[in-house]
């Protein structure tokens, strides 16, 4: 092969491949960027002023009405999803840790049949579990209550795999050997050693379960019939449907839209080494 | 590595209680309390369910005598079964999910492969505002994405619309062809930067002397990334579509939310709104084995994908 070929092919190329990027970005970008506009316009821009282009600038006035709507209902809902995401997440992590940490550290009979079960439910349908776990509730009369949200999201089958096989990576056999002959019981040995150990692989498990507790729709959809329940995903689907009746809620769903992605882009942004991690881990198996 | 050990052992006291004999491992009760804090929920609210949503799927609700008579349980066998495989509807939602997923999933994950392999050659710059940007929707809930989505689909308020009528086209995403490929662009624009993460973190884990030979005998990036990369990171790619056939065989909330401005999607649309619809209507042994059945597929389906192309690789 001639020498000149490479260098025309890598400047063709290049310049393709910087272009195919843009695109995609654009495509990503569009509908975020589309919200943010959106949720400065007030209601009777929205069809008469063309989508991309700021117009009136009535951001404030947009989020006070939302804010005010029944009664502050919004933050509410904005409050439930930190309720169910942020205290899942945390019980989630920590049972999973535990669970994956004994897995990982301690030789027990039935230990490779229970961790096959376990990966098991990571390919189940959740949105399958919801219909008989809502007749299960109700018979014990948990439906229609935080719990019946909270209690089925606790529970991360893939959290307990990557728990697992962060454990084997992160924690030497000889530390916890030396720590037990100091003379600590296995809980004092997990949680002063092998947790701090972990910490970093927690935070991975912690924002793969996070994700998907704030992302969920169908659980509390099946399970809540009291709006002061709702998570932000289900209070906004319901105003959405509302909106062909009352077209000035249009306006807050975009408004409410965009403050409750906000938060969590930021955070992923900047916790982003933590899911390259995960997802590294993920694609291992 | 040691200094890691040293800190660690510092932070336990020395207790000077019971001490463990060398060889035994922890005693069974230890190994029960750390298991037990996630097994229990997990027989709760997932194998419970399972097996709840199973037996229910054998049960029919039957009358006595006539229009006023008691309605009862029983069991019926595979009745509810013959039932679901009757059903019109049911194979209909099949049917479009089907079709979704023949399309979209290959779709996203070429997308999602090649950007992955971009992101993996020195030809681009701005690489971390690309990974940022496809990642970004993975933050949004389903729901949203498709709210906002719905937006730019709707006729009144949609830039897209605006500027594609600009040019002459007349477009309606909303349409009764079209509404299932705006559903499969929402799960695209959701998906695609995950499952390029996952691909391009399977990358990242190669180590660099396996393309030096290759690039020495002048290979182009091109021959490197489809004759080298791709096979390597073929468990990767097999991950996410095992993921993917299960996430579309679930699709709910993305249909549900362009019902609400359109009236091409039917409640019982994809599978998933079919058992909700029928669980609603209170005929609730209908839905279980409709559920079960969809999770049969789902299991089929997934199992099947890898079992074949593990074959492939294999031989």
């Amino acid at each position: 092969m001639n020498n000149q070929t490479p260098l025309r092919e890598n400047r063709v190329s290049r310049t393709a491949a910087m272009a195919l990027m843009f695109l995609l970005a654009i495509y990503f970008l569009l509908p975020i960027y589309f919200l943010l506009v959106a949720a400065t316009k007030p209601q009777g821009d929205l069809a008469s002023t063309f989508g991309l282009a700021f117009s009136h600038f009535d951001l404030f006035k947009n989020l006070s009405t939302l804010f005010g709507r029944s009664d502050g209902i919004f933050a509410r809902w904005a409050l439930n999803s930190v309720i169910y995401a942020v205290l899942g997440a945390a019980v989630g992590t920590l049972i999973s840790a535990l669970c994956g940490y004994a897995l990982a550290k301690f030789k027990f009979r039935g230990r490779e049949f229970l961790f096959s079960v376990i990966l098991g439910g990571v390919l189940v349908p959740t949105t399958a579990l919801a219909l008989p776990l809502f007749l299960l509730f109700s018979a014990t009369g948990i439906v229609n209550t935080y719990l019946a949200v909270f209690l089925p999201s606790i529970v991360s089958p893939f959290g307990v795999y990557l728990a697992r096989i962060f454990t084997a990576a992160a924690v030497p056999e000889e530390i916890l050997e030396s720590a037990r002959l100091d003379g600590a019981g296995e809980f004092r040995t997990f949680f002063t050693v092998a947790l701090r150990l972990m910490t970093p692989s927690l935070v991975t498990i912690f924002l793969f379960q996070f994700v998907g507790i704030w992302n969920n729709f169908f659980l509390p959809m099946v399970m809540l019939q009291k709006e002061s329940l709702f998570p932000i995903t289900l209070g906004l689907y319901e105003w959405n449907g509302q909106t062909a009746r009352v077209s000035l809620l249009q306006e807050s769903v975009i408004t409410g839209a965009l403050v409750s992605i906000v938060p969590v882009i930021i955070v992923f942004i900047l916790l982003q080494r933590f899911w390259r991690t995960g997802l590294a881990a993920g694609s291992i198996k | 590595m040691t200094d890691i050990a040293t800190r660690a052992t510092r932070v336990v006291p020395a207790t000077g209680g019971r001490r463990r004999q060398n060889g035994g491992g922890p005693r069974a009760g230890v190994i029960v309390a750390f298991v037990i804090p996630f097994f229990l929920p997990f027989v709760l609210f997932y194998l419970v369910p399972i097996a709840y949503a199973v037996w229910q799927s054998f049960l029919v609700v039957r009358r006595t005598g006539g229009q006023y008579g008691t309605s009862y349980t029983t069991f019926g066998g595979f009745e509810q079964y013959v039932q679901v495989f009757q059903n019109t509807e049911f194979w209909a939602s099949i049917g479009r999910i089907g079709l979704f997923g023949i399309v979209q999933v290959p779709v996203m994950l070429f997308v999602a492969l090649i950007m992955a392999l971009l992101l993996d050659t020195p030809l681009l710059k701005l690489k971390s505002f690309f990974r940022i940007a496809a990642f970004m929707p993975y933050a949004v809930p389903g729901v949203i994405a498709a709210i906002m989505w719905s937006f730019l689909y709707s006729p009144q308020l949609s830039p897209v619309v605006d500027l594609l009528k600009a040019i002459g086209l007349q477009p309606d995403f909303l349409g009764p062809g079209a509404v299932l490929w705006s559903a499969a662009n929402v799960s695209t624009w959701l998906w695609t930067g995950y499952n390029m993460l996952i691909m391009f973190s399977a990358l990242q884990a190669i180590p660099q002397e396996l393309y030096e030979a290759a690039k020495l005998d002048g290979a182009s990036n091109w021959a490197i990334a489809w004759k080298i990369k791709v096979p390597i990171i073929a468990p990767s790619i097999i991950l996410t579509t095992v993921f993917s056939i299960i996430g579309t065989l679930q699709l709910y909330a993305e249909p549900a939310v362009l019902r609400q401005i359109s009236s091409n999607i039917s409640s019982t649309f994809t599978p998933n709104m079919l058992a909700y619809a029928v669980a609603s209507g209170n005929n609730y042994q209908q839905a279980a084995a409709i559920s079960v059945v969809i999770a049969i597929i789902t299991f089929v389906l997934s199992f099947g994908f890898m079992r074949l192309t593990s074959k492939r690789a294999g031989l």
